[in-house]
């Protein structure tokens, strides 16, 4: 067990760090966060920096124009973007970790030359078009579906929750083209253009009063065959895929992030007085100790991943699981910090207090994620 | 960066429990349990010989020459096993006090706040303390059957060996976490109810995903702190396990139903077990306001970008 880093990691973290330097503070300000375009062409232009010096899809094997970086790097890229403050992968963040890798792992050489390039280049937007009204923690009951018409099929359905779909170019979009197939096997995985005749996007508010995800009408959308990724009813082993790099991966900068926020909260509560209370500071200890050891944990997963070779495993499960609660912890305890002002809906964390409460829902609820523990870590039996 | 077993110590891992799987079993415990020696002179003898004691000493000094890493790993196996005797203090006191590296001696330490320590009776020695051999104590009910308890007036300074103590403890508690999950997912695999085994319901399957996400952060918390050796690390580290351990016990006896509440089952022992050693070398509250001390300290002086 060491936790030192080679020489080679080293160097690589202080490459990037002096980039960062360099790069940052040319930045333009971030815009308000209601501000979706605004917000898409800020995040278009931090990828556009990125790839320009080769940062850009990291861990993306080489011959899908990524860099090919150890898992290891791939963290260190995540906890130096993340202490400098650099933006969020943001509205990339479908394209980058999903969508890209699943055409990465499971694209024709054609479809990975049209879609990889524009996503590491920042020029596309992607979304994730999985949920459905009817279909959200038992996604395999999905019932949009796909009739072959000539060379492409006709789409007819809704999705629901769709983040950044108001400024995606495209969607992963999960179909049925099998409905007579056993449930998981009549399912397809196809690139939508978001711009296609018959896609309609209706924003829906957040309880946060934000519009950052959306309902996404389907009215006979013809999207060509060549569209699909994977054989056609093999889409939920392709989804599949996807899945596993959401949960490995997707929340590794939050926890640098959330680290970064307890200092902010122990400041503020030496400045207001509240330090002073016993309850509270011994709140705040015990979390810093927590968000200390889900670091920890994210290097342990890395280095496993490393020497599996393999992608991230159910190992993330457990990750998400005691981050997503730690993380909602930890926003209850600046509300403790800031007393009655964090009713102040602009307060400094009573943002990220509202959106905290997703964590535990989005990419998987906590408790399918028990599920998943208990029946594919555990082996317990599944129920009926 | 490599934060993952060696070969070597996996290995050692494996000989550990293979050991305590041939000489510690469920027979030994309950022969303990029911009266019998708490501390077997015979078996701290043999932890002496295969290195459990002089792990850490250098080999200089006659010690195996390991570090804390290999330390951690080896007492996850002894909570695991739910070992008794004052395992802790004596590894702390190889080197220190004749005959604990080579477990002739049986060493304990006042590690409990209260005055209370454990083991007097059965101890040669306490680490520590102000004269040699054992002060006198009046003897208290234990709640723990293998943990005999006395009040001690002065049971001697601890402090310098506070956080290799609080390590090691937390990893006896890892040990202890793990070890009622198998309990739990065992028991859940094979009891049967409304025609089906209990852990196909979900009731049951979440109170076991629970122990394992809680023992897993818990273990890999308590791997770090070994590695880095940073006070905060360890603290933390203690804090996981033994929430790890406690919490993980209970929900062990909830999945037992009225057989956990027996004192057939294992499962009670590993419960009290957990409550001594969460209050042995450093309590929750002491561990908490060592980090808040440490996060304040990193957070520097309030700048522009902090709330009012
Ligand atoms: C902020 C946010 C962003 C999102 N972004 C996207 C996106 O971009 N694309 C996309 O496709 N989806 C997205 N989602 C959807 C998300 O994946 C689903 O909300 C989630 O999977 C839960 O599905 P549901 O909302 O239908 O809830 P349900 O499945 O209806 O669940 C409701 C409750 O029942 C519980 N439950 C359901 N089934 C079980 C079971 N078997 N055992 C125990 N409890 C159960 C759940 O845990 C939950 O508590 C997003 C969600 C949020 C909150």
């Amino acid at each position: 067990m060491d936790l030192t880093y080679t020489e080679e990691e080293q160097d690589f973290r202080a490459a990037l760090r002096a980039w960062l330097a360099k790069v940052l503070p040319a930045l333009p300000p971030a815009p308000s966060p209601d501000d979706w375009p605004g917000r898409r062409a800020h995040d278009a232009g931090w990828q556009r920096r990125l790839y320009d010096a080769g940062y850009a899809g990291l861990h993306w094997p080489v011959d899908a124009g990524g860099r090919g970086a150890t898992p290891t790097q791939h963290l260190i890229f995540l906890e130096e973007t993340e202490r400098a403050g650099a933006p969020y992968v943001g509205a990339n963040f479908v394209g980058l970790l999903h969508a890209g890798p699943t055409i990465a792992a499971e694209g024709s050489a054609e479809q990975r030359a049209r879609w990889l390039p524009p996503v590491l280049r920042g020029d596309e937007m992607w979304c994730q078009g999985f949920s459905e009204p009817g279909a959200g923690s038992d996604l395999a009951s999905l019932r949009t579906r796909a009739v072959r018409d000539g060379d492409a099929y006709v789409v007819t359905g809704s999705k629901i929750w769709t983040s950044h779909a108001e400024v995606a170019d495209w969607c992963e979009l999960l179909v049925r083209t099998d409905p007579d197939a056993p449930r998981h096997r009549g399912i397809s995985w196809l690139a939508l253009p978001m711009d296609a005749p018959g896609v309609t996007v209706r924003p829906l508010r957040t309880l946060a009063g934000s519009a950052e995800f959306a309902e996404v009408f389907l009215d006979e959308v013809r999207v060509p065959l060549s569209h699909r990724v994977g054989a056609e009813n093999d889409g939920w082993r392709v989804t599949m895929v996807t899945l596993s790099f959401e949960r490995g991966t997707a929340f590794v900068g939050e926890v640098v992030a959330c680290r970064r926020t307890l200092e902010g909260l122990a400041r503020t509560a030496r400045a207001n007085g509240r330090w002073d209370d016993p309850v509270l500071r011994r709140r705040l200890g015990r979390l810093y100790g927590e968000f200390g050891a889900l670091w920890r944990l994210t290097q342990w997963n890395v280095s496993a991943a490393e020497r599996s070779g393999g992608v991230p495993g159910v190992g993330g499960s457990v990750f998400k699981l005691a981050y997503s609660h730690a993380r909602q912890e930890l926003y209850e305890a600046a509300a403790e910090v800031l007393g009655a002002d964090s009713l102040v809906l602009d307060a400094r964390w009573t943002p990220d207090r509202l959106s905290s409460l997703s964590y535990t829902i989005a990419a998987g609820t906590s408790q399918i994620q028990r599920n998943i523990v208990a029946e594919r870590i555990l082996g317990l039996p599944k129920g009926r | 960066m490599h934060f993952q077993p060696t070969e070597d110590q996996e290995a050692l891992r494996a000989g550990v429990r293979a050991l305590l799987a041939g000489r510690y079993g469920r027979e030994e415990l309950r022969a303990a349990v029911d009266g019998g020696p708490v501390v077997d002179r015979a078996l701290w003898r043999e932890l002496g010989t295969a290195g459990f004691f002089a792990l850490r000493l250098p080999e200089s000094a006659g010690g195996v020459g390991l570090g804390l890493a290999e330390g951690v790993l080896v007492f996850e196996e002894a909570g695991r096993a739910l070992l008794p005797g004052p395992l802790v203090a004596t590894h702390l006191a190889a080197g220190v006090v004749p005959g604990a590296a080579e477990g002739t001696a049986v060493v304990t330490a006042g590690d409990l706040d209260g005055g209370l320590v454990a083991y007097l009776a059965e101890a040669d020695a306490v680490l520590g303390a102000a004269g040699p051999g054992v002060p006198a104590g009046e003897p208290v009910r234990s709640v723990d059957p293998l943990t005999p308890l006395h009040r001690v007036a002065a049971p001697g300074e601890v402090a310098p060996y506070r956080t290799a103590g609080a390590l090691l403890t937390a990893a006896l508690q890892v040990g202890s976490a793990l070890r009622t999950l198998e309990l739990a997912v065992r028991h859940a695999g094979e009891r049967e109810q409304f025609g089906q085994p209990i852990g196909a319901f979900q009731a049951v399957k979440h109170l076991c995903a629970g122990m394992l996400v809680r023992a897993e952060v818990a273990r890999t918390a308590v791997y770090a702190a070994a590695v880095t050796e940073d006070a905060g690390e360890v603290a933390a580290a203690g804090l996981l396990a033994d929430e790890a351990a406690v919490l993980g016990a209970r929900d062990c006896l909830q999945v037992h139903g009225g057989m956990g509440f027996t004192w057939e089952a294992d499962v009670h022992l590993h419960l009290k077990r957990a409550w001594v050693r969460a209050r042995q070398w450093r309590t929750a509250e002491q561990a908490e306001e060592l980090l808040a001390a440490e996060l304040l300290a990193g957070a520097g002086p309030p700048g522009p970008g902090d709330a009012p």
